[in-house]
């Protein structure tokens, strides 16, 4: 991979990169290295005290049922989050990639829900599915469905699940056309003249090419559903009824910022850098490259 | 003879030396900052009263910022002080008292700017339930009280009418807010028959001082940071038992966490509801046929747990003096200088009257009951009297838990379990003393000395 | 051939465009009925008479009868300008450390490589306090700079411009040396040029990306004037009950989401592009 031809320059070099790498040791390093170093202290909001305890608030954060709670939470939710933002988009996408009239019309307007802000997605289903207020809701509510996500786990994670998934279909969408669009047209069409039902050319020759696709969106959208849907639990539960909405994010967050509590909030966050450099180096074994700006 | 290019000179003249001594001035004066919390338009009201200090005199300049509500105030004076230029006054709410106080080095106590700067602060001014709530147990002010208010009792008295309620008397004990309930939900007067704001400062912390009995031991932390959570007693469980019964049979419903069970009030849904004093402006202003609609009472209590319910304990914030590497004796004196100037009788009376915030010295309530504010506006007198009655107890002096506002969450999120019924009120009050318990320990552990 | 049963995709296709658009549709009916209307729980499903009102009131003041917010005009000024710094600033810096670690040898190549590489592994939200912290003590608290500059470090862009610097056959680099143009005048006369696709692509993306950003924008400003929009909405919202301010919430919404959702149906060949490649 290396150009044979190349300036030799000494300095230059070294300035293009400062930048970059300035920002990068300032706002990446640091932070990374003082949350390893606050995960071993106990210290009081203000810094003025701060003792050395090893690793006691690793300890306890994961003797906390709570944190614990919160870990099935963010599974629950992720996984919920990447199969409905998957799914459709599978379904969409094989559909628009059929040659029929107004693909592209189709296509337009499937792909811009990828420009709403999570939060901004939250607050347009909150507008649908308020109890009171919302269309949905009130529906729900007059059909004598008990419908109150403010007091109900249940409800509460399904509405956060819908707004973060939804918002997300467009991404996918997409990459699944691409991803169609590259299965070249021959080998749909011998399959065709051999008899095989559409059904059934789908699922044999279709998918199977569709996997690295599929398998990188599982990836992309597990990352999503724990990382970016931040603003989403923000604006619509903070974290409730109780602690159903709660993930490892939000609490990370939460015991931070709120509760002013530096070490194990650090704690939380060196769990959740390991878990990211694992995952990192999964899909480093499968696909080359990755993912997250 | 004076041409109008002369006078427009000399007009030019006058004006450059009155700009230049108006700047002299601004230079000459000690300038201050302060952060405070208060949305509008409380924050407007706020903003008049440094105006007026500022225009009352000609050494300090106090300047007002905003920023953001009590929470983040609090993190972003934090973060000031970590970076070395923390403001010299911020606006902290109750709860955050505690953390406040435990920072010695990051905030100067009040009595020791009193003393350093020579400027008179008499602690005795004080109304007791606010003086205690910012005193340490050596009785030396910690803070400067600002805005105060306490929890009290609204009703609808329309609502009362149609359910066939005598309008004019507010139920009194919870015995006679579950009639009233039941009365109002089986004429079908309103959807909510009962709801509540600040779940935990209205069914917690006051339901503990007018019952007497602890929220906490070491008295309620004002002791000393070993407290540990009392909120498991049988009278907790039982009120707590009742709520949930109540949200079973449709007479109360849990309107979310803080301050958000405020709006079905003024929306004319819910017949009764307990919040903070400082409500009443917007109750006045919003509810369906108000202020004939809205009726005052007292917060309710179980007769049968205690004969004379004990004064009710405050909400709301106080000032504190931070403390920064750079920061001159001439700026501490300004700040204790506004410090005088707001707790002057006339400014708290009408700082009172202008908000609905309880006033803070034994003058500024007099005041107000001279002014004859008092019987004009029905219902005004509450909040005071209510904290004002009886003697206090040391259960009744206040509170002053670490992490207080991390231990109302876990409250809230337990209350939010129970009413979902995935557990049984003991279960839920026990899980409260356990979390909280241990959030104290943290706090203790992490600001001992 | 292909085209057998085509009114399946088409119902599908319509289903999802419908899923879709229906919150729009929802949020800008709400933006033309009156508080009372919505909050009433009585607004019908066509539009009201409110929308001047409920956008003039949005866009100048902000405030409602309850919801007290910044006028939408400030709030959508900081976002624009948040958004337009870490685009820029993105492709600024990646293009030019790209082009540092393809077209030069010097000591600590890979070292640095891997440096910019690894931050893959550490999203904003992880070390989130800790970053706090550091801008808390560099005093960018309730800045631009605070804003923007901890997210313009970034180790796609960087890796997408490598990438396609690699592809820059050696001969264009040959030649320039023969004419004589130094590191700087081949960047600026060959690569940059040759980049203009890269660039606009990434743009597009990265505009979203900016304009979208919520947890840093809730941490790091404290004062209404820095308020960005996407926040903004969320603390009207905050007290979410019937007696919100629906229909100021739903014009601002609707205004707030109008910039990107504009930049990705005006630029879709570009915000195609951009997407697949960058993250492929």
């Amino acid at each position: 991979m290396r150009k044979r031809v190349i300036f030799n320059d000494k300095a230059l070099p070294y300035l293009l990169l400062l930048p970059q790498v300035a920002i990068t040791l300032i706002f990446f390093f640091w932070p990374a290295a003082q949350a390893v170093y606050f995960s071993t202290q106990i210290q009081d909001a203000f810094g003025l005290r701060s003792q050395f305890v090893w690793f006691e608030n690793f300890g306890a954060i994961l003797s906390d049922p709570n944190y614990l709670s919160s870990i099935r939470v963010t599974v629950v939710f992720s996984v919920s989050v990447t199969v409905l933002a998957i799914a459709p988009a599978l379904l969409l996408s094989v559909m628009a990639d059929k040659q029929i009239r107004g693909a592209t019309t189709y296509k337009t307007l499937l792909i811009w829900p990828y420009a709403v802000a999570p939060a901004i997605a939250a607050v347009l289903w909150l507008f649908i599915f308020h109890p009171s207020v919302g269309l949905l809701g009130r529906f729900l509510v007059a059909i004598g469905v008990p419908w109150d996500y403010a007091l109900n786990d249940a409800q509460a994670l399904l509405l956060v699940v819908l707004a973060s998934a939804w918002k997300q279909i467009s991404y996918n969408f997409l990459f699944f056309l691409a991803g169609l669009q590259s299965i070249p047209r021959s080998v749909l069409e011998a399959a065709a003249i051999d008899g095989a039902s559409q059904t059934r050319r789908f699922w044999t020759i279709v998918f199977p090419l569709l996997s690295p696709t599929t398998f990188f969106l599982l990836v992309v959208n597990l990352v999503y559903a724990f990382f970016d849907t931040f603003g989403t639990i923000h604006a619509l539960t903070r974290g409730g009824p109780g602690t159903s909405t709660t993930t490892l994010i939000y609490r990370v967050y939460v015991d931070g910022r709120d509760n002013l509590n530096l070490g194990t909030s650090s704690a939380q966050s060196v769990v959740l850098m390991l878990f990211v450099i694992a995952l990192t180096m999964i899909q480093f074994r499968y696909i080359e490259r990755r993912v997250h700006y | 003879m004076l041409s109008r290019r002369s006078i427009l000179q000399s007009t030019a003249a006058i004006g450059a030396v009155a700009a230049f001594s108006g700047a002299r001035a601004q230079a000459q004066r000690t300038q201050v900052t302060f952060w405070y919390g208060l949305g509008q338009p409380l924050g407007g009201i706020l903003e008049q009263v440094v105006a007026g200090f500022n225009a009352s005199q000609n050494q300090y300049q106090v300047n007002p910022v905003f920023r953001g509500q009590y929470p983040e105030t609090m993190v972003a004076a934090i973060a000031a002080f970590r970076a070395g230029n923390a403001p010299h006054i911020v606006q902290m709410f109750e709860v955050g008292t505690a953390t406040m106080m435990a920072a010695r080095g990051a905030v100067m106590p009040v009595h020791q700017l009193a003393t350093d700067t020579g400027v008179a602060i008499d602690p005795a001014a004080y109304l007791p339930g606010v003086r205690g709530y910012y005193s340490a147990p050596d009785g030396k002010l910690m803070s400067m009280p600002f805005n105060s208010s306490t929890s009290i009792l609204y009703y609808n008295k329309e609502t009362f009418r149609k359910a066939g309620l005598n309008p004019d008397q507010p139920p009194k004990t919870w015995r006679e807010v579950r009639e009233a309930a039941q009365k109002i939900k089986s004429a079908n007067a309103a959807p909510i028959p009962y709801a509540t704001a600040w779940p935990t400062w209205v069914h917690y912390e006051n339901f503990s001082a007018i019952h007497n009995v602890p929220l906490a031991t070491k008295v309620n932390g004002m002791a000393g940071m070993d407290a540990e959570l009392r909120i498991n007693s049988p009278l907790h469980v039982r009120h707590l038992q009742m709520l949930m019964d109540m949200q079973k049979d449709g007479t109360f419903k849990y309107g979310g966490r803080d301050n958000a069970g405020e709006a079905v009030f003024v929306s004319g849904e819910a017949a009764i509801i307990t919040t903070s004093s400082g409500y009443r402006a917007r109750a006045l202003r919003e509810t369906p046929g108000a202020p004939a609609s809205v009726g005052f009472g007292y917060l309710p209590y179980h007769d049968d747990a205690v004969q004379a319910p004990l004064n009710s304990i405050i909400g709301g914030a106080s000032l504190w003096v931070m403390t920064a590497p750079n920061r001159t004796k001439e700026e501490y004196k300004a700040v204790a200088e506004f410090f005088r100037h707001v707790s002057r009788p006339e400014i708290d009376s009408k700082w009172s009257q202008d908000t609905g915030y309880v006033p803070i010295t034994l003058a500024g309530a007099e005041r107000l009951k001279e002014s004859k504010f008092w019987q004009e506006n029905p219902g005004t007198d509450i909040p005071t009297l209510q904290l004002t009655r009886g003697t206090a107890t040391d259960n009744s002096l206040g509170l002053r838990l670490g992490n207080m506002p991390q231990i109302r969450v876990i409250i809230q999120e337990e209350m939010e379990r129970a009413f979902q019924g995935q557990q049984t009120a003991e279960q839920a009050s026990n899980a409260m003393v356990t979390r909280g318990n241990q959030v104290l320990r943290e706090f203790e552990r992490a600001n001992r000395s | 051939m292909l085209h057998e049963r085509s009114w399946h995709a088409h119902l599908a296709l319509v289903l999802g465009v419908a899923v879709f658009a229906f919150p729009i549709y929802m949020a800008l009916n709400g933006s033309t009925w009156d508080a009372g209307t919505i909050g009433g729980g009585r607004m019908p499903l066509y539009p009201g008479a409110e929308a001047a009102a409920n956008y003039g009131q949005a866009w100048f003041s902000g405030e409602g009868a309850r919801a007290k917010g910044a006028p939408v005009s400030v709030m959508m000024i900081n976002s624009f300008l948040m958004a337009v710094i870490i685009t820029l600033g993105k492709v600024a810096i990646s293009i030019i450390s790209a082009y540092a670690v393809v077209f030069f040898a010097f000591p600590l190549r890979m070292f640095f490589f891997w440096m910019i590489f690894i931050t893959l592994m550490l999203p904003v939200e992880v070390r989130i306090i800790p970053t706090y912290a550091v801008a808390a003590n560099l005093g960018l608290i309730d800045s631009f700079a605070g804003l923007t500059v901890p997210l313009i470090a970034s180790a796609t862009a960087t890796l997408l411009f490598r990438q396609f610097f690699l592809t820059i056959p050696d001969e264009l680099v040959e030649a320039s040396k023969i004419d004589g143009a130094g590191p700087l005048r081949f960047f600026w006369d060959t690569v940059l040029p040759l980049s203009r696709t890269n660039i606009a692509a990434l743009c597009v993306i990265l505009f979203i990306y900016g304009w979208n950003q919520y947890l840093w924008p809730l941490l790091i400003t404290t004062s209404p004037e820095m308020e960005t929009i996407v926040i903004g909405i969320t603390k009207l919202v905050s007290t979410a009950d019937a007696h919100t301010d629906w229909n100021l919430i739903m014009a601002t919404t609707v205004l707030a989401m109008l910039p990107p959702v504009a930049v990705v149906i005006l630029m879709q060949r570009w915000f195609v592009r951009g997407l697949i490649e960058s993250e492929k």
